[in-house]
Protein backbone atom coordinates (compact mmCIF):
# COMPACT_ATOMS: atom_id res chain seq x y z
CA UNK A 1 0.00 0.00 0.00
CA UNK A 2 2.30 2.73 -1.28
CA UNK A 3 -0.60 5.13 -1.42
CA UNK A 4 -1.36 4.96 2.30
CA UNK A 5 2.25 5.66 3.12
CA UNK A 6 2.33 8.81 1.01
CA UNK A 7 -0.92 9.87 2.60
CA UNK A 8 0.48 9.34 6.09
CA UNK A 9 3.57 11.36 5.22
CA UNK A 10 1.54 14.21 3.76
CA UNK A 11 -0.75 14.31 6.80
CA UNK A 12 2.31 14.30 9.05
CA UNK A 13 3.80 17.13 7.04
CA UNK A 14 0.55 19.09 7.24
CA UNK A 15 0.27 18.69 11.01
CA UNK A 16 3.95 19.58 11.43
CA UNK A 17 3.49 22.72 9.30
CA UNK A 18 0.44 23.72 11.34
CA UNK A 19 2.23 23.27 14.63
CA UNK A 20 5.24 25.15 13.28
CA UNK A 21 2.89 28.00 12.34
CA UNK A 22 1.39 28.03 15.85
CA UNK A 23 4.89 28.09 17.29
CA UNK A 24 5.87 30.90 14.92
CA UNK A 25 2.83 32.91 16.01
CA UNK A 26 3.66 32.41 19.68
CA UNK A 27 7.34 33.25 19.45
CA UNK A 28 7.70 35.66 16.57
CA UNK A 29 4.40 37.51 16.35
CA UNK A 30 3.47 37.86 20.00
CA UNK A 31 5.59 38.78 22.97
CA UNK A 32 5.56 35.34 24.57
CA UNK A 33 9.33 35.02 24.33
CA UNK A 34 9.83 38.29 26.23
CA UNK A 35 7.84 37.58 29.38
CA UNK A 36 7.12 33.92 29.65
CA UNK A 37 8.10 32.16 32.83
CA UNK A 38 10.17 34.91 34.34
CA UNK A 39 9.47 35.66 37.96
CA UNK A 40 8.25 39.14 38.70
CA UNK A 41 7.53 41.34 41.67
CA UNK A 42 4.99 44.12 42.04
CA UNK A 43 5.66 47.73 42.92
CA UNK A 44 3.21 50.61 42.95
CA UNK A 45 3.47 54.32 42.29
CA UNK A 46 0.98 57.14 42.79
CA UNK A 47 0.68 59.68 40.02
CA UNK A 48 -1.27 62.90 39.99
CA UNK A 49 -2.30 62.08 36.44
CA UNK A 50 -1.46 58.88 34.61
CA UNK A 51 -2.56 60.30 31.25
CA UNK A 52 -2.87 57.73 28.50
CA UNK A 53 -1.05 54.99 30.38
CA UNK A 54 -2.66 51.58 29.88
CA UNK A 55 -2.41 48.14 31.37
CA UNK A 56 0.53 46.38 29.65
CA UNK A 57 2.30 49.65 28.91
CA UNK A 58 6.06 49.13 29.16
CA UNK A 59 8.13 50.01 32.22
CA UNK A 60 11.72 50.82 31.40
CA UNK A 61 14.99 51.85 32.98
CA UNK A 62 17.39 53.81 30.79
CA UNK A 63 15.29 52.83 27.77
CA UNK A 64 15.44 49.09 28.46
CA UNK A 65 12.13 47.37 29.10
CA UNK A 66 12.17 45.62 32.49
CA UNK A 67 8.46 45.15 33.17
CA UNK A 68 4.94 46.24 32.41
CA UNK A 69 2.00 48.00 33.99
CA UNK A 70 -0.35 45.44 35.50
CA UNK A 71 -3.14 47.55 36.95
CA UNK A 72 -4.28 51.16 37.09
CA UNK A 73 -6.81 52.30 39.68
CA UNK A 74 -7.70 55.42 41.58
CA UNK A 75 -7.04 56.17 45.24
CA UNK A 76 -10.47 57.08 46.62
CA UNK A 77 -9.10 59.48 49.23
CA UNK A 78 -6.43 61.44 47.41
CA UNK A 79 -7.87 61.05 43.89
CA UNK A 80 -4.47 60.03 42.68
CA UNK A 81 -3.90 57.35 40.09
CA UNK A 82 -2.39 54.18 41.56
CA UNK A 83 -0.28 52.31 39.02
CA UNK A 84 0.87 48.76 39.75
CA UNK A 85 3.85 47.45 37.81
CA UNK A 86 5.28 43.97 37.39
CA UNK A 87 9.08 44.12 37.35
CA UNK A 88 11.19 41.12 36.36
CA UNK A 89 12.80 39.62 39.43
CA UNK A 90 16.29 39.77 37.98
CA UNK A 91 16.27 43.57 38.15
CA UNK A 92 16.75 45.11 41.58
CA UNK A 93 15.73 48.73 42.01
CA UNK A 94 16.96 51.04 44.81
CA UNK A 95 14.12 52.08 47.12
CA UNK A 96 14.52 55.75 46.22
CA UNK A 97 13.81 55.11 42.55
CA UNK A 98 11.67 57.78 40.90
CA UNK A 99 9.06 57.17 38.20
CA UNK A 100 7.96 59.40 35.31
CA UNK A 101 5.41 58.89 32.57
CA UNK A 102 6.82 59.69 29.15
CA UNK A 103 5.52 59.41 25.62
CA UNK A 104 7.42 57.45 23.00
CA UNK A 105 7.65 59.95 20.15
CA UNK A 106 5.15 62.73 19.66
CA UNK A 107 2.09 60.54 19.22
CA UNK A 108 3.42 57.23 20.49
CA UNK A 109 2.25 55.19 23.44
CA UNK A 110 2.96 56.27 26.98
CA UNK A 111 5.36 54.34 29.19
CA UNK A 112 6.85 54.55 32.66
CA UNK A 113 10.49 55.43 32.90
CA UNK A 114 12.18 54.56 36.19
CA UNK A 115 15.19 56.54 37.37
CA UNK A 116 17.17 54.54 39.99
CA UNK A 117 18.41 56.53 42.98
CA UNK A 118 21.53 56.00 45.07
CA UNK A 119 20.09 54.06 48.00
CA UNK A 120 21.75 50.85 49.18
CA UNK A 121 18.41 49.16 49.91
CA UNK A 122 16.33 47.54 47.20
CA UNK A 123 12.61 47.63 46.52
CA UNK A 124 10.72 44.61 47.81
CA UNK A 125 7.52 42.98 46.60
CA UNK A 126 4.72 45.51 47.13
CA UNK A 127 7.16 48.41 47.39
CA UNK A 128 6.07 51.96 46.74
CA UNK A 129 7.70 54.62 44.60
CA UNK A 130 7.47 58.00 46.36
CA UNK A 131 8.93 60.36 43.80
CA UNK A 132 6.75 60.50 40.70
CA UNK A 133 6.24 62.79 37.76
CA UNK A 134 2.87 62.79 36.03
CA UNK A 135 2.14 62.33 32.39
CA UNK A 136 2.47 65.44 30.29
CA UNK A 137 -0.91 66.29 28.85
CA UNK A 138 -0.35 68.01 25.54
CA UNK A 139 -3.35 70.33 25.88
CA UNK A 140 -2.10 71.64 29.23
CA UNK A 141 1.35 72.34 27.81
CA UNK A 142 -0.07 74.19 24.82
CA UNK A 143 -2.48 76.09 27.05
CA UNK A 144 0.36 77.10 29.37
CA UNK A 145 2.48 78.16 26.41
CA UNK A 146 -0.26 80.34 24.94
CA UNK A 147 -0.95 81.85 28.35
CA UNK A 148 2.74 82.73 28.83
CA UNK A 149 2.93 84.25 25.36
CA UNK A 150 -0.11 86.40 26.07
CA UNK A 151 1.34 87.53 29.40
CA UNK A 152 4.60 88.58 27.77
CA UNK A 153 2.98 90.97 25.33
CA UNK B 1 -54.10 34.97 4.02
CA UNK B 2 -54.65 31.49 5.37
CA UNK B 3 -52.23 30.27 2.76
CA UNK B 4 -49.59 32.71 3.99
CA UNK B 5 -50.11 31.74 7.62
CA UNK B 6 -49.93 28.09 6.69
CA UNK B 7 -46.64 28.61 4.91
CA UNK B 8 -45.21 30.63 7.78
CA UNK B 9 -46.19 27.91 10.22
CA UNK B 10 -44.75 25.23 7.99
CA UNK B 11 -41.41 27.07 7.63
CA UNK B 12 -41.15 27.67 11.36
CA UNK B 13 -41.99 24.09 12.26
CA UNK B 14 -39.65 22.60 9.69
CA UNK B 15 -36.75 24.83 10.73
CA UNK B 16 -37.31 23.83 14.36
CA UNK B 17 -37.45 20.20 13.32
CA UNK B 18 -34.21 20.62 11.42
CA UNK B 19 -32.55 22.27 14.40
CA UNK B 20 -33.66 19.37 16.54
CA UNK B 21 -32.37 16.78 14.05
CA UNK B 22 -29.11 18.75 13.84
CA UNK B 23 -28.64 18.80 17.60
CA UNK B 24 -29.43 15.13 17.92
CA UNK B 25 -26.99 14.42 15.10
CA UNK B 26 -24.29 16.42 16.91
CA UNK B 27 -24.82 14.43 20.11
CA UNK B 28 -24.52 11.22 18.11
CA UNK B 29 -21.28 12.41 16.51
CA UNK B 30 -19.77 13.53 19.80
CA UNK B 31 -20.54 10.25 21.49
CA UNK B 32 -19.04 8.38 18.53
CA UNK B 33 -15.87 10.49 18.50
CA UNK B 34 -13.97 8.38 21.02
CA UNK B 35 -14.32 5.24 18.92
CA UNK B 36 -12.47 7.00 16.09
CA UNK B 37 -9.25 6.72 18.07
CA UNK B 38 -9.58 2.95 17.87
CA UNK B 39 -9.23 3.26 14.10
CA UNK B 40 -6.74 6.08 13.50
CA UNK B 41 -6.38 5.03 9.83
CA UNK B 42 -9.84 6.42 9.10
CA UNK B 43 -8.95 9.73 10.72
CA UNK B 44 -5.69 10.02 8.79
CA UNK B 45 -7.47 9.42 5.52
CA UNK B 46 -9.92 12.23 6.31
CA UNK B 47 -7.18 14.54 7.57
CA UNK B 48 -5.62 14.06 4.16
CA UNK B 49 -8.73 14.93 2.18
CA UNK B 50 -9.92 17.70 4.50
CA UNK B 51 -6.64 19.21 5.69
CA UNK B 52 -3.84 18.44 3.29
CA UNK B 53 -5.89 19.17 0.19
CA UNK B 54 -6.94 22.56 1.63
CA UNK B 55 -3.31 23.38 2.40
CA UNK B 56 -2.52 24.99 -0.94
CA UNK B 57 -5.53 27.28 -1.20
CA UNK B 58 -5.06 28.42 2.40
CA UNK B 59 -1.36 29.21 2.08
CA UNK B 60 -1.73 31.00 -1.25
CA UNK B 61 -4.69 33.05 -0.02
CA UNK B 62 -2.83 33.83 3.20
CA UNK B 63 0.18 35.04 1.25
CA UNK B 64 -1.89 37.31 -0.96
CA UNK B 65 -4.06 38.67 1.85
CA UNK B 66 -0.89 39.51 3.79
CA UNK B 67 0.66 41.15 0.76
CA UNK B 68 -2.42 43.27 0.09
CA UNK B 69 -2.61 44.28 3.75
CA UNK B 70 1.05 45.31 3.60
CA UNK B 71 0.45 47.36 0.47
CA UNK B 72 -2.75 49.09 1.59
CA UNK B 73 -1.53 49.57 5.14
CA UNK B 74 1.64 51.17 3.87
CA UNK B 75 -0.21 53.66 1.66
CA UNK B 76 -2.43 54.84 4.51
CA UNK B 77 0.16 54.72 7.29
CA UNK B 78 2.75 56.61 5.23
CA UNK B 79 0.33 59.56 5.10
CA UNK B 80 0.88 59.89 8.83
CA UNK B 81 4.55 59.02 8.73
CA UNK B 82 3.79 55.87 10.67
CA UNK B 83 5.03 53.21 8.23
CA UNK B 84 6.95 51.62 11.09
CA UNK B 85 3.69 50.40 12.62
CA UNK B 86 2.90 48.35 9.52
CA UNK B 87 3.93 45.17 11.34
CA UNK B 88 1.34 45.45 14.08
CA UNK B 89 -1.38 46.48 11.64
CA UNK B 90 -0.81 43.46 9.43
CA UNK B 91 -0.34 41.01 12.29
CA UNK B 92 -3.23 42.23 14.43
CA UNK B 93 -5.74 42.16 11.58
CA UNK B 94 -4.55 38.71 10.50
CA UNK B 95 -4.29 37.05 13.90
CA UNK B 96 -7.48 38.49 15.35
CA UNK B 97 -9.87 38.53 12.42
CA UNK B 98 -8.77 37.72 8.91
CA UNK B 99 -6.82 34.58 9.72
CA UNK B 100 -9.65 32.69 11.44
CA UNK B 101 -12.50 34.13 9.33
CA UNK B 102 -11.06 33.99 5.82
CA UNK B 103 -9.51 30.59 6.33
CA UNK B 104 -12.85 29.35 7.72
CA UNK B 105 -14.72 30.71 4.69
CA UNK B 106 -12.22 29.08 2.34
CA UNK B 107 -12.38 25.88 4.35
CA UNK B 108 -16.19 25.84 4.11
CA UNK B 109 -15.96 26.30 0.36
CA UNK B 110 -13.14 23.85 -0.20
CA UNK B 111 -13.71 21.08 2.35
CA UNK B 112 -17.22 21.63 3.72
CA UNK B 113 -18.92 21.46 0.32
CA UNK B 114 -16.94 18.32 -0.54
CA UNK B 115 -18.03 16.68 2.73
CA UNK B 116 -21.69 17.47 2.09
CA UNK B 117 -21.55 16.21 -1.49
CA UNK B 118 -19.78 13.02 -0.42
CA UNK B 119 -22.17 12.20 2.42
CA UNK B 120 -25.16 13.26 0.36
CA UNK B 121 -24.20 10.96 -2.50
CA UNK B 122 -23.57 8.13 -0.04
CA UNK B 123 -27.09 8.64 1.19
CA UNK B 124 -28.57 8.97 -2.31
CA UNK B 125 -26.88 5.77 -3.46
CA UNK B 126 -28.00 4.08 -0.22
CA UNK B 127 -24.48 3.29 0.93
CA UNK B 128 -25.33 4.53 4.40
CA UNK B 129 -28.38 2.25 4.61
CA UNK B 130 -26.22 -0.57 3.27
CA UNK B 131 -23.78 -0.09 6.10
CA UNK B 132 -26.58 -0.18 8.62
CA UNK B 133 -27.73 -3.45 7.08
CA UNK B 134 -24.26 -4.85 7.69
CA UNK B 135 -24.48 -3.65 11.31
CA UNK B 136 -21.82 -1.00 10.77
CA UNK B 137 -22.71 2.29 12.40
CA UNK B 138 -22.28 4.94 9.65
CA UNK B 139 -21.96 7.66 12.30
CA UNK B 140 -18.93 5.94 13.77
CA UNK B 141 -17.44 4.77 10.51
CA UNK B 142 -18.14 7.69 8.15
CA UNK B 143 -19.27 10.79 10.00
CA UNK B 144 -17.17 10.96 13.16
CA UNK B 145 -13.74 10.70 11.46
CA UNK B 146 -14.70 13.50 9.08
CA UNK B 147 -15.96 15.63 11.94
CA UNK B 148 -12.76 15.19 13.92
CA UNK B 149 -10.63 15.84 10.85
CA UNK B 150 -12.37 19.17 10.26
CA UNK B 151 -12.14 20.04 13.92
CA UNK B 152 -8.39 19.32 14.01
CA UNK B 153 -7.50 20.85 10.64
CA UNK B 154 -9.19 24.19 11.08
CA UNK B 155 -6.94 25.70 13.80
CA UNK B 156 -3.84 24.45 12.01
CA UNK B 157 -4.97 25.93 8.70
CA UNK B 158 -5.87 29.21 10.35
CA UNK B 159 -2.47 29.40 12.07
CA UNK B 160 -0.83 28.72 8.73
CA UNK B 161 -2.92 31.42 7.09
CA UNK B 162 -1.95 34.03 9.68
CA UNK B 163 1.74 33.12 9.70
CA UNK B 164 2.05 33.10 5.93
CA UNK B 165 0.10 36.37 5.81
CA UNK B 166 2.52 38.02 8.23
CA UNK B 167 5.40 36.81 6.07
CA UNK B 168 3.61 38.13 2.96
CA UNK B 169 3.19 41.53 4.61
CA UNK B 170 6.87 41.41 5.51
CA UNK B 171 7.78 40.58 1.92
CA UNK B 172 5.91 43.61 0.56
CA UNK B 173 6.45 46.03 3.44
CA UNK B 174 10.11 45.34 4.17
CA UNK B 175 11.23 43.84 0.89
CA UNK B 176 9.55 46.17 -1.58
CA UNK B 177 8.39 49.31 0.21
CA UNK B 178 11.37 49.75 2.50
CA UNK B 179 9.88 49.56 6.02
CA UNK B 180 12.59 48.84 8.56
CA UNK B 181 12.91 45.11 9.24
CA UNK B 182 13.55 45.52 12.97
CA UNK B 183 10.60 47.79 13.61
CA UNK B 184 8.27 45.55 11.60
CA UNK B 185 8.86 42.70 14.06
CA UNK B 186 9.41 44.82 17.17
CA UNK B 187 6.14 46.75 16.81
CA UNK B 188 4.34 43.48 16.24
CA UNK B 189 5.80 41.81 19.30
CA UNK B 190 5.21 44.85 21.48
CA UNK B 191 1.61 45.25 20.36
CA UNK B 192 0.31 41.69 20.30
CA UNK B 193 -0.23 39.64 23.38
CA UNK B 194 0.03 35.86 23.37
CA UNK B 195 -3.02 35.28 25.51
CA UNK B 196 -5.27 38.07 24.31
CA UNK B 197 -4.57 37.91 20.61
CA UNK B 198 -3.04 34.60 19.56
CA UNK B 199 -5.02 32.34 21.87
CA UNK B 200 -8.27 34.16 21.12
CA UNK B 201 -7.63 33.79 17.39
CA UNK B 202 -7.04 30.07 17.86
CA UNK B 203 -10.22 29.74 19.93
CA UNK B 204 -12.13 31.42 17.12
CA UNK B 205 -10.76 29.00 14.54
CA UNK B 206 -11.61 26.01 16.75
CA UNK B 207 -15.20 27.25 17.09
CA UNK B 208 -15.42 27.79 13.32
CA UNK B 209 -13.98 24.35 12.63
CA UNK B 210 -16.61 22.82 14.89
CA UNK B 211 -19.43 24.77 13.25
CA UNK B 212 -18.35 24.09 9.66
CA UNK B 213 -17.87 20.37 10.23
CA UNK B 214 -21.21 20.10 11.96
CA UNK B 215 -23.12 22.05 9.31
CA UNK B 216 -21.56 20.33 6.31
CA UNK B 217 -21.94 16.81 7.70
CA UNK B 218 -25.48 17.45 8.84
CA UNK B 219 -26.54 18.92 5.51
CA UNK B 220 -25.09 15.87 3.79
CA UNK B 221 -26.71 13.43 6.19
CA UNK B 222 -30.04 15.22 6.09
CA UNK B 223 -30.15 15.68 2.33
CA UNK B 224 -33.07 14.65 0.12
CA UNK B 225 -31.60 11.58 -1.61
CA UNK B 226 -31.80 12.82 -5.20
CA UNK B 227 -29.21 14.55 -7.35
CA UNK B 228 -31.12 17.80 -6.98
CA UNK B 229 -31.27 17.37 -3.22
CA UNK B 230 -27.50 16.84 -3.03
CA UNK B 231 -26.84 19.93 -5.09
CA UNK B 232 -29.14 21.99 -2.87
CA UNK B 233 -27.55 20.62 0.28
CA UNK B 234 -24.09 21.55 -0.99
CA UNK B 235 -25.22 25.10 -1.69
CA UNK B 236 -26.84 25.33 1.73
CA UNK B 237 -23.61 24.17 3.38
CA UNK B 238 -21.59 26.98 1.86
CA UNK B 239 -24.22 29.66 2.48
CA UNK B 240 -25.09 28.58 6.02
CA UNK B 241 -21.44 28.11 6.96
CA UNK B 242 -20.61 31.61 5.75
CA UNK B 243 -23.48 33.12 7.75
CA UNK B 244 -22.59 31.11 10.83
CA UNK B 245 -18.90 32.02 10.62
CA UNK B 246 -19.58 35.73 10.27
CA UNK B 247 -22.23 35.77 12.98
CA UNK B 248 -20.13 33.75 15.41
CA UNK B 249 -17.15 35.94 14.63
CA UNK B 250 -19.07 39.03 15.62
CA UNK B 251 -20.21 37.45 18.88
CA UNK B 252 -16.76 36.09 19.72
CA UNK B 253 -15.08 39.41 18.92
CA UNK B 254 -17.54 41.27 21.12
CA UNK B 255 -16.88 38.82 23.96
CA UNK B 256 -13.09 38.70 23.57
CA UNK B 257 -12.05 42.21 22.63
CA UNK B 258 -15.04 44.07 24.01
CA UNK B 259 -13.29 45.71 26.93
CA UNK B 260 -10.50 47.31 24.91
Amino acid sequence: MQNTKTQDTLVGLFVACGIAALFFMAMQISNLSAFSNNKTYTITANFENSGGLKVKSPVSVAGVRIGRVSNISINKDSYESVVEMLIEAQYNLPDDTSASIFTAGLLGEQYISLEPGGSEDFMQQGGMIDITQSAIVLEEVIGQFLFDKAAEE
Amino acid sequence: MTHFLQRLGHTTLSSFAKLGRGSFFLIQILSACLSVFLRPKLLIKQLYSVGVLSFLIITISGLFVGMVLGLQGFYILSDFGAEETLGIMVAASLVRELGPVVSALLFAGRAGSALTAEIGLMKATEQLSGMEMMAIDPIKRIIAPRFLAGFISMPLLSALFSSIGVLGGHMIGVGVLGVDDGSYWAQMQAGLDFQDDIINGIIKSIVFGFAISWISLFEGYDTIPTSEGVSRATTRTVVNSAFTILGLDFILTALMFGDI
